[in-house]
C-alpha cells in the first residue's frame, strides 16, 4: 500500500489544522448549541447585490474575465480606494481582484518569500497566516501583541523581531480576533520603523469598513514612504456581508502586483465571474445598506463589551471587526478548558483564544454578528456558567 | 428617536439601562425619551405578543368586515367608537376599499365570537354588514415568524 507520509510533502504534513476548526470539530458534536463563534456577517447580502447576480445570470454572462479581473470592477475599485483612504493605484497594474482575500494572502507571500525569509505576524490573529508562510518556504516570526496595549502592534515589539532575514510584516487590523485597530499616530510610528527598511507590508485590512469611533479607518499604505512597500488587501466579504462570493482584492505597486498577477493567473484564472458583476454594484449603490450593517454592529459591540464587564470577564473595548476578546483568567481557567466547559453545560459555543496564537491564551473570541436578542441569550447563559462555576 | 422605538418595537422589556449601552447614551437619556415618547402619545402602552391558540386551544382570533352608513358630521368616528368600547375587540381600524372598518377581536370559542357579532356588533346602529373570517393558523405576528427561526446557515464556528 502506498504510504502517503512519504507521498505528501513534509511541510503540509508540519502544518496543522486550524484551532478554529479543531473546536468545530468538538462543538458539533453537542446538539442545540447557540453559537457566538462565526466570523462571518448575519446580514444577507444587499438585494441590490443580489439583483445585479441573477441579472447577470439571466444574461449569460459566465464567462471568463481578464486575469485581474473585469476592467469595470478594478476601476471601480480604484476609484473606492481613492474615496475610502486617498490613495491612488491604477487599475490597469495596481489591483487585481482575487478569490477572497486569502487568496491575496497566500499570492504575497508565495511572491515574496525565498527559502528561509522571516515573515512578521503579529498575534492573536486571523489563522492562515503562519500556515501560508509556511507553504511558500518562508519562517513565521511571531510578535506578542499584549492586552495592556489595547493589542496593538508597537514600533519597540517589531524592532526586536527584525533580523537581516526579514523579508515581510503582515499587519492585520482591524484585527480578528481581538478588535483592535490602529489608528493613524500609532500607524506613523510602525512606519517610521519600517520606512529604512527593505520590509514589505501585507496590509490585510478586510474589516476596515468596521471601524468604530469618530475616526475612519486610516491605511498603513497611507503613511509617507509605506505605499511603495504595502499590499493592500481587502475583499467585499465583512463589508458587504458577501462571504460566500469568494471576492476579494489586492492594491500594490506595479513591479509587486505583476508578480502576484502571474501567480493568480496560473493557480486561479480569475475571480468568479458573477461575483463579479456583483461587487461592481456593491461599490457603487451600498453604502447605505454598508453604514446600516456598521451600526447595527456597534450597537452589539457596546452591548456585549458591556455585558462581560458587568459579569465579571475583563473585556477592552474591540475598536474594530465583529468580536470582542474578553479575558478568562479570572476564572483561573484555560481559554480550552473554559470553552469546553461552557459547551458542554451551557451550549454556548466560543472559540479559545489560543486558537489564534498562544499570546490568545487566557482569552476567548466572541464573535456578536448575531442579532442582539441572540446576544443576549447567550450572555444570560455565559452569566449562569460563571455563577455556578464561583459556586462549586 | 427613531432607533429607540425600533428598539422597543421589537423588544419592549430592555431596561432603560441596556437601550442606553446599545445606543451608546445614558440611562437618564433613554428614561428621559421614552417619557417624552408616553407624553407625545407616540409609545401608547407595553404589551406581549401571545401565541394565542397555544395558550388556548379553543381560543379564536376573528377579522371582520364592517360596512357601516356614515352620519352626518362625525362620519365613522361615533360608530368606530361604538365597536372600539366593547373589551372583546382588540383592533378597530378605518379602512380604504370595499368595507369600511376592520375589526379583530379574540374570544373563547367560534360560538361566543359569532354571538358577539350577530348580536352585538350587527345590531349597533349604522352597521350595514359584516363578514366575519376566522384566523385558522399565525405565522407571523407583530414581526415574530411563529415557525422556528430561520436556520442560521453560518457554520457553527468560523474563521
Amino acid at each position: 500500500m502506498i504510504d502517503y507520509e512519504k507521498l505528501l510533502s513534509d511541510t503540509i504534513q508540519e502544518v496543522k489544522f486550524s484551532g478554529i476548526r479543531k473546536f468545530f470539530d468538538i462543538a458539533s458534536t453537542v446538539e442545540n448549541v447557540i453559537s457566538l463563534s462565526v466570523g462571518e456577517p448575519d446580514f444577507k447580502t444587499p438585494w441590490a447585490i443580489r439583483k445585479e447576480a441573477i441579472r447577470n445570470l439571466e444574461k449569460g454572462k459566465t464567462a471568463y474575465t481578464a486575469n485581474s479581473g473585469l476592467i469595470q470592477l478594478r476601476r471601480a475599485l480604484a476609484d473606492y480606494i481613492e474615496r475610502k483612504i486617498n490613495l491612488k493605484y491604477n487599475p490597469d497594474n495596481e489591483i487585481i481582484v482575487t478569490v477572497g482575500g486569502s487568496e491575496a494572502i497566500d499570492c504575497a507571500l508565495r511572491v515574496l518569500c525565498n527559502p528561509g525569509d522571516e515573515v512578521l505576524i503579529p498575534e492573536p490573529s486571523f489563522v492562515c497566516y503562519a500556515p501560508l508562510v509556511k507553504m511558500a518556504g518562508g519562517v513565521p516570526v511571531t510578535i506578542e501583541t499584549k492586552l495592556e496595549n489595547n493589542f496593538k502592534l508597537t514600533p519597540e515589539e517589531i524592532k526586536e523581531k527584525i533580523t537581516p532575514r526579514t523579508k515581510a510584516l503582515v499587519f492585520p487590523y482591524p484585527n480578528n480576533p481581538t478588535g483592535a485597530v490602529m489608528r493613524r499616530g500609532e500607524l506613523e510610528k510602525i512606519a517610521e520603523v519600517l520606512r529604512e527598511t527593505d520590509i514589505a507590508v501585507i496590509s490585510d485590512e478586510i474589516y476596515s469598513e468596521l471601524t468604530y469611533g469618530g475616526e475612519r479607518h486610516v491605511s498603513i499604505a497611507e503613511m509617507d514612504g509605506m505605499q511603495e512597500r504595502t499590499i493592500l488587501i481587502n475583499g467585499f466579504s465583512k463589508a458587504f456581508s458577501m462571504t460566500g462570493w469568494r471576492m476579494g482584492y489586492f492594491a500594490a505597486p506595479k513591479p509587486i502586483a505583476m508578480q502576484m498577477l502571474k501567480l493568480h493567473q496560473y493557480a486561479i484564472m480569475c475571480s468568479p465571474t458573477v461575483s463579479q458583476y456583483a461587487a461592481v454594484t456593491a461599490l457603487l449603490e451600498c453604502d447605505d445598506e454598508v453604514l446600516r450593517m456598521k451600526d447595527e454592529y456597534n450597537a452589539r459591540r457596546r452591548f456585549v463589551v458591556k455585558g462581560f464587564n458587568d459579569m465579571g470577564l475583563d473585556c477592552f473595548e474591540p475598536e474594530g471587526a465583529f468580536y470582542a476578546f474578553p479575558s478568562i483568567k479570572s476564572t483561573g481557567l484555560t481559554s480550552e478548558e473554559f470553552c469546553k466547559q461552557l459547551l458542554n453545560s451551557k451550549k454556548v459555543a466560543i472559540v479559545p483564544g489560543d486558537a489564534f496564537g498562544e499570546s490568545g491564551e487566557g482569552f476567548v473570541r466572541v464573535s456578536y454578528a448575531y442579532s442582539l436578542a441572540h446576544l443576549n441569550t447567550a450572555l444570560e447563559r455565559i452569566k449562569e456558567f460563571l455563577t455556578e462555576l464561583k459556586s462549586q | 428617536m427613531k432607533k429607540l422605538v425600533d428598539l422597543l418595537r421589537e423588544n419592549a422589556r430592555l431596561t432603560n439601562e441596556q437601550l442606553a449601552v446599545i445606543l451608546g447614551t445614558t440611562e437618564e437619556e433613554v428614561a428621559k425619551e421614552i417619557k417624552q415618547l408616553e407624553e407625545d402619545g407616540i409609545i401608547i402602552g407595553y404589551s406581549a405578543i401571545i401565541n394565542e391558540e397555544e395558550l388556548d386551544k379553543n381560543a379564536v382570533t376573528a377579522f371582520i368586515e364592517v360596512k357601516v352608513s356614515p352620519q352626518v358630521e362625525c362620519g365613522y368616528d361615533d360608530i368606530a367608537r361604538a365597536i372600539a368600547q366593547y373589551d372583546e375587540v382588540d383592533t378597530v381600524h378605518l379602512m380604504s376599499g370595499s368595507f369600511d372598518l376592520s375589526v379583530t377581536l379574540r374570544g373563547n370559542n367560534l360560538r361566543e365570537v359569532a354571538l358577539f357579532v350577530n348580536e352585538r356588533l350587527a345590531t349597533l346602529d349604522g352597521v350595514l354588514s359584516t363578514t366575519t373570517h376566522f384566523i385558522l393558523q399565525r405565522y407571523k405576528e407583530k414581526g415574530v415568524n411563529f415557525a422556528a427561526d430561520e436556520a442560521d446557515e453560518r457554520s457553527l464556528v468560523s474563521p
